[in-house]
């Protein structure tokens, strides 16, 4: 909107054809964009100008846009959804970088996170860490008891929502130095471990969530805190040492 | 009789439903073991569908674009779900929220299935708090309620300004359980490109992996679809990247009618288009009307000196300020509903007043100055601040709106750079939601046997304009109580007819149909960018097919639109390969089909020679210019077969009647 | 049991072993600082410690163990760590998030662990020798009255190498304990909005004034003794 100076950049962007391929980064110089252009729409500009010189646009996850359906990810400038903080990928805006800035982009790295194509990675290992427990059994006959029949202590109703607020985006794990999905699985953990309905399975849940996570192959959590700083959602390390306390009582129980 | 049967169970209406499943065919647990459904969309609707489905016993196999089911669109729903809880105790009922919902629809909408929509709405809470839904809730431990869409009671059930993604959490940890016992077939990544019918039935789909290119055959008893609207033909919309209408596109051209496709809600709040290069629309949540006050320069050189740049909104005078909607609606003004309030600012911008430096000056300021002073006042008499300076007023102003608005005000810094408590937002609106879809009877089967249509993909609930927080209601009633029975009573038939198999000729014709038409788009090697027609397609819909309709402009539409298709099929280039990975490839199959809906889209509002709720022709009006509809001639669904090509498509109408309410005229002067 | 091979398992073993160092570490500064204050105590406590059979045989292997646990679960954990990030970031910003300690304890500890054996080295091992192998229990040398303690103590830190050494591992040592210390109650889970704020600012203040001490100590010795 504002009619403020068009940006020129160098953008060093992760190329790799396939997951067997070996990869490497390629420098694309970019001329005039507007800083009022979302991150994501900057990459749209370079791969159509890409397509229109015959060779094949950079391959990225995204797509509500509006930073809540988790699907964007990518490594900017060193940091998970770039130099911002509480936003993901696709609304950082170009505002927040300098005219004639070289801009590294790659993809989010851990080994259970395989890399598919350029950006993209396969995060399926979150979905089978919720397999292992992440639910309540109960069937959706539409005969549960009334809905207000358990009340519920705002306070413990809100952390539960702070908890839930996590996107599955996986900036946590690409942030940690372990490559370890600790914020996401105490998120998961705390949302059913604060509320009365999620208590009559906890102890598997934990249990069963954090050993998938290791199998995933997510490394430990060594508590330098840079989930929590990266996380868009802003979902406090609060929740990994819940798990933890989770996780200990349900380990000598169970 | 017409073509259509809407199967709508006979009896008083609040009777119909329970009738209904009293009546209904049963499979038995084991029989259940031996059909399989495949569901296609993982939103509200087809996730909570599957996971539904999965539960009694069925084989499911599930499919979704998105990487994980739980990133289908639902998730940014923000406002809320409505049901007739009466938590309140205001005086709501089933009754109510049908009653609402059936006028906010403008009549044109099925009695028996909103009536069913309202009755399971309170379920739908219950199981929701059940799966460990985080709705807000009040100090005495109990759910809190909102009001919302100008409806008279509190019925608005919320986690906080995301209530699509906890809603759809829910959904997907359903799912989840199901697919840890193996009752889910979850197909993650991967396209349906078309549905596959056999001896009249829907027996399966053909689907593309999108990761190794690879099409596959899928075979089942059923087929479910759950894949959303089709805002997208506009291009900029609020809908996201890849929301598509592919599957119910491809259905259509497999026999199912499309029913309504005119029928669009544009959002009168959502941040304004700054510039060619945008990908994108962002809604900013309808609570804002609630305080801000919208409007242009009365002066068209204020207009353009605002567009220009030299002159500040803040710099304006007051006596040189149009608030149009209180100037046209004194007794609902600001807080008119979402059609009068998109198609009032277009006026507005049309005859040169908008204030944004784009194209087609399409902005208008929401001003929440009046509001914190109104409020900075009201803070400094309560904290007891005697003859507060300008600044002291301001400041505790700002504080109140901080409260009530503070994650929205951020989210519109974030992306416009721009503070708006110092300066008024400016806004515009934007495609949100389309009404239309897929026909479908009151079983929410389409007329194609074993074809079902749930959520936003079927046109039954909202009529030609939907209510706020309707939208999730919809869905997860559909998917949660209403197609678990009616799809029962439909396989209670097939109980006997063992796997299908994939090796059918209809299987084979189908695969090679999707492969040509892959192998078409590869093979083009044209001159332009997908991007490049989509946009196109979507300036000839928002100008011709967008807020206000005109017979000279949906003819131009529909014979550009077919122009553009044809030049797609002729000029578009897709680069790489079909056997990879190809996020072009993917764009390019959507936008073809996006070609053919926005002709049939265009064709629609034509016939339709009325205007009703989301749909508005210039034509017909009332003499202050507001929307006139004409129940005699137009109180129809349409649902269009198709036959070719979209300008052949066939016109069937169902008539709507109305037996429990009466229809009127929406006033909010 | 299954659940113990899990890396929460594992660092919360590291946590309570690390816990049980800080209280050690403590006391060894307590003893240390005696040796300023008044150096007949310090032979008095030293004698004590070094002969106490309690301490020996009960204490001294729990504390050997505790280190060795640390040590080994560092090890293992650090191996965890660097197979789950297989493909490195070409450019990394990880300074915007977190501290250079958090993220660098395997340096800070393995020096720590080096130091430690130097500590043998120079204290544990001629006492054990003296005391278990030759058999001499009685702290003194031979055709002397005081307690050896002191004198040796002041003897090694003539060397301003060692010295050198001393006080440099003990940054390190604060740099361990600057991260390690709040991060054990994290782990264990006690760590909460409310406990925070005292835990950090409670870690912050032992990390620096603990190895500091050490440090002052040392320089005491080292000046007082190159005269």
């Amino acid at each position: 909107m504002s009619a403020a100076k068009k940006l020129n950049l160098t953008l060093k962007v992760w190329r790799q054809k396939n997951g067997n391929a070996k990869g490497n980064l390629e420098t694309y110089p970019l001329a005039d964009i507007s800083p009022d252009s979302s991150f994501l729409e900057m990459l749209d500009i370079l791969n159509n100008g890409l397509i229109d010189k015959g060779e094949s646009p950079v391959v990225f996850d995204h797509d509500c846009r509006e930073g809540i359906c988790g699907s964007c990810s990518l490594y900017i400038n060193g940091e998970p959804h770039g130099p911002a903080r509480l936003v993901t990928t696709c609304q950082l805006h170009m505002r927040s970088f300098k005219d004639g800035e070289t801009i590294y982009i790659e993809p989010f790295r851990a080994k259970a996170f395989p890399v598919i194509k350029d950006l993209m990675v396969d995060r399926s290992a979150f979905d089978r860490i919720q397999h292992a427990g992440g639910y309540i059994s109960v069937n959706t006959s539409g005969n549960t008891q009334d809905a207000n029949s358990i009340p519920i202590e705002k306070e413990d109703a809100d952390e539960a929502f702070y908890s839930a607020a996590c996107i599955g985006c996986g900036a946590c794990v690409a942030a940690c130095k372990n490559a370890s999905a600790s914020l996401f699985v105490a998120a998961k953990v705390s949302q059913y471990a604060l509320l009365p309905q999620g208590k009559i399975e906890a102890k598997d849940r934990v249990l069963n969530m954090v050993k998938q996570a290791e199998k995933e192959g997510f490394g430990p959590c060594s508590n330098t805190g840079a989930c929590e700083v990266e996380c868009p959602k802003g979902i406090s390390i609060e929740n990994i040492a819940r798990m933890n306390r989770e996780f200990l009582s349900a380990s000598i129980t169970k | 009789m017409s073509k259509l049967d809407s199967k709508v169970p006979k009896g008083p209406l609040k009777d119909k439903w329970t009738n209904y499943k009293n009546n209904i065919n049963l499979v038995n647990p084991a029989n259940k073991r031996n059909i399989d459904v495949i569901v296609v969309g993982t939103g509200l609707a087809g996730g909570s569908a599957a996971a539904t489905l999965a539960e009694l016993g069925y084989n499911v196999k599930a499919f979704c674009y998105q990487d994980s089911p739980r990133r289908a669109h639902s998730i940014a729903a923000q406002g809320g779900i409505n049901a007739a809880k009466n938590y309140q105790g205001d005086g709501d009922s089933t009754y109510r929220l049908f009653y609402d919902t059936i006028k906010g629809g403008d009549y044109r909408s099925r009695e028996a299935n909103v009536y069913r929509l309202a009755e399971v709405s309170s379920n739908i809470i219950d199981q929701c708090v059940a799966q460990g839904v985080p709705f807000a809730r009040d100090y005495g431990g109990l759910l809190d309620n909102r009001s919302f869409g100008g409806v008279l009671v509190s019925r608005t059930f919320y986690a906080k300004g995301q209530t699509g993604q906890q809603l759809l959490l829910g959904a997907y940890s359903a799912m989840n359980r199901q697919i840890a016992k193996g009752k889910i077939q979850m197909f993650n990544r991967h396209e349906m490109l078309d549905v596959v019918i056999v001896d009249g039935k829907a027996r399966g789909i053909i689907a593309r992996d999108l990761v190794t290119g690879n099409i596959e055959r899928h075979s089942a008893h059923a087929v479910v679809l759950g894949t959303g609207g089709y805002g997208n033909v506009f291009f900029l919309s609020t809908n996201a990247m890849g929301s598509n209408v592919t599957a119910a596109w491809k259905a259509h051209k497999k026999g199912a009618y499309f029913a309504n496709p005119c029928y669009t809600q544009i959002h009168p709040t959502c941040i304004p288009v700054h510039g060619t290069q945008q990908s994108k629309l962002t809604l900013m949540s309808e609570s804002l009307r609630n305080d801000g006050r919208i409007w242009v320069p009365k002066n068209l050189k204020d207009a353009e000196a605002v567009r220009n740049g030299s002159l500040k909104a803040v710099n304006i005078e007051e006596e040189d300020r149009d608030y149009y909607l209180e100037r046209r609606y004194p007794s609902f003004g600001n807080l008119v509903p979402r059609d009068v309030a998109s198609r009032a600012a277009k006026e507005r911008c049309d005859a040169g007043y908008g204030i944004i430096a784009n194209d087609t000056n399409e902005g208008v300021f929401l001003d929440f100055a009046a509001a914190i002073q109104r409020y900075g006042t009201e803070e400094a008499l309560i904290k007891g601040i005697s003859n507060p300076t300008q600044e002291e007023i301001t400041s505790l102003g700002e504080k109140v709106i901080e409260n009530k608005y503070g994650n929205l005000f951020d989210m519109y810094k974030q992306i416009t750079d721009d503070n708006p408590y110092k300066t008024p937002m400016r806004i515009y609106p934007a495609v949100h939601y389309t009404m239309g879809g897929l026909w479908v009877d009151y079983n929410l089967m389409t007329n194609v046997e074993g074809m079902y249509a749930i959520g936003e993909a079927n046109f039954s609930d909202h009529g030609a304009n939907r209510l706020g927080a309707s939208a999730l209601m919809q869905g997860l009633a559909d998917g949660y109580f209403v197609l678990p029975y009616t799809i029962g009573d439909y396989l209670a038939n097939d109980i006997r007819t063992g796997k299908i198999s994939t090796d059918s000729p209809e299987f084979v014709a189908a695969e090679k149909k999707a492969t040509d038409e892959i192998n078409h788009l590869i093979n083009n090697k044209g001159s332009k960018t997908v991007d490049y027609f989509h946009k196109k397609l979507g300036l000839i819909m928002w100008n011709k097919v967008g807020m206000a309709r005109t017979t000279v402009g949906l003819n131009e539409a529909i014979s550009e639109i077919a122009a553009l298709r044809e030049e797609f099929y002729k000029d578009v280039r897709v680069p790489g390969e079909s056997n990879e990975l190809n996020q072009e490839l993917e764009k390019a199959g959507r936008v073809a089909d996006f070609l053919e809906l926005g002709e049939l889209f265009a064709r629609d509002a034509l016939e339709r020679e009325e205007s009703c709720g989301g749909h508005f022709r210039e034509e017909y009006k009332t003499e202050d210019g507001e929307a006139l509809r004409r129940d005699a001639e137009f109180a129809y669904v349409s649902a269009w077969e198709y036959t070719g090509k979209p300008s052949d498509a066939i016109l069937h109408k169902e008539k709507l009647d109305f037996e429990n309410v009466e229809l009127k005229t929406r006033s909010y002067k | 049991m299954e659940n113990s091979k899990t890396s929460i398992i594992r660092k919360v073993l590291m946590a309570l072993s690390g816990l049980f160092l800080v209280i050690f570490l403590l006391q060894h500064l307590m003893i240390n600082s005696l040796s300023v204050i008044n150096p007949d105590s310090f032979n008095e406590v030293s004698h004590f410690m070094g002969t106490n059979p309690a301490v020996q045989f009960l204490l001294q292997p729990i504390l050997i163990f505790g280190v060795i646990l640390h040590l080994v679960m560092g090890i293992i954990i650090e191996q965890q760590n660097r197979n789950a990030r297989p493909i490195k970031y070409a450019f990394s910003n990880a300074g915007a998030n977190s501290s250079w300690m958090s993220r660098n304890m395997i340096i800070s500890g393995i020096t720590v662990m080096l130091f430690l054996g130097l500590h043998f080295y120079d204290f544990w091992f001629p006492e054990i020798d003296i005391k278990f192998i030759q058999g001499d229990m009685s702290g003194m040398l031979e055709g002397e009255t005081d307690f050896r303690y002191f004198k040796e103590l002041q003897h090694k830190f003539v060397s301003p190498v060692r010295m050198g050494i001393y006080c440099l591992s003990f940054v390190f040592l604060s740099l361990h304990l600057l991260h390690g210390f709040q991060s054990s109650f994290q782990t264990v889970g006690f760590k909460n909005r409310k406990y925070a704020p005292t835990i950090e600012k409670l870690g912050n203040i032992y990390a620096v004034a603990v190895p500091l001490g050490f440090i002052i100590i040392a320089l005491f010795h080292f000046i007082n003794s190159s005269h």
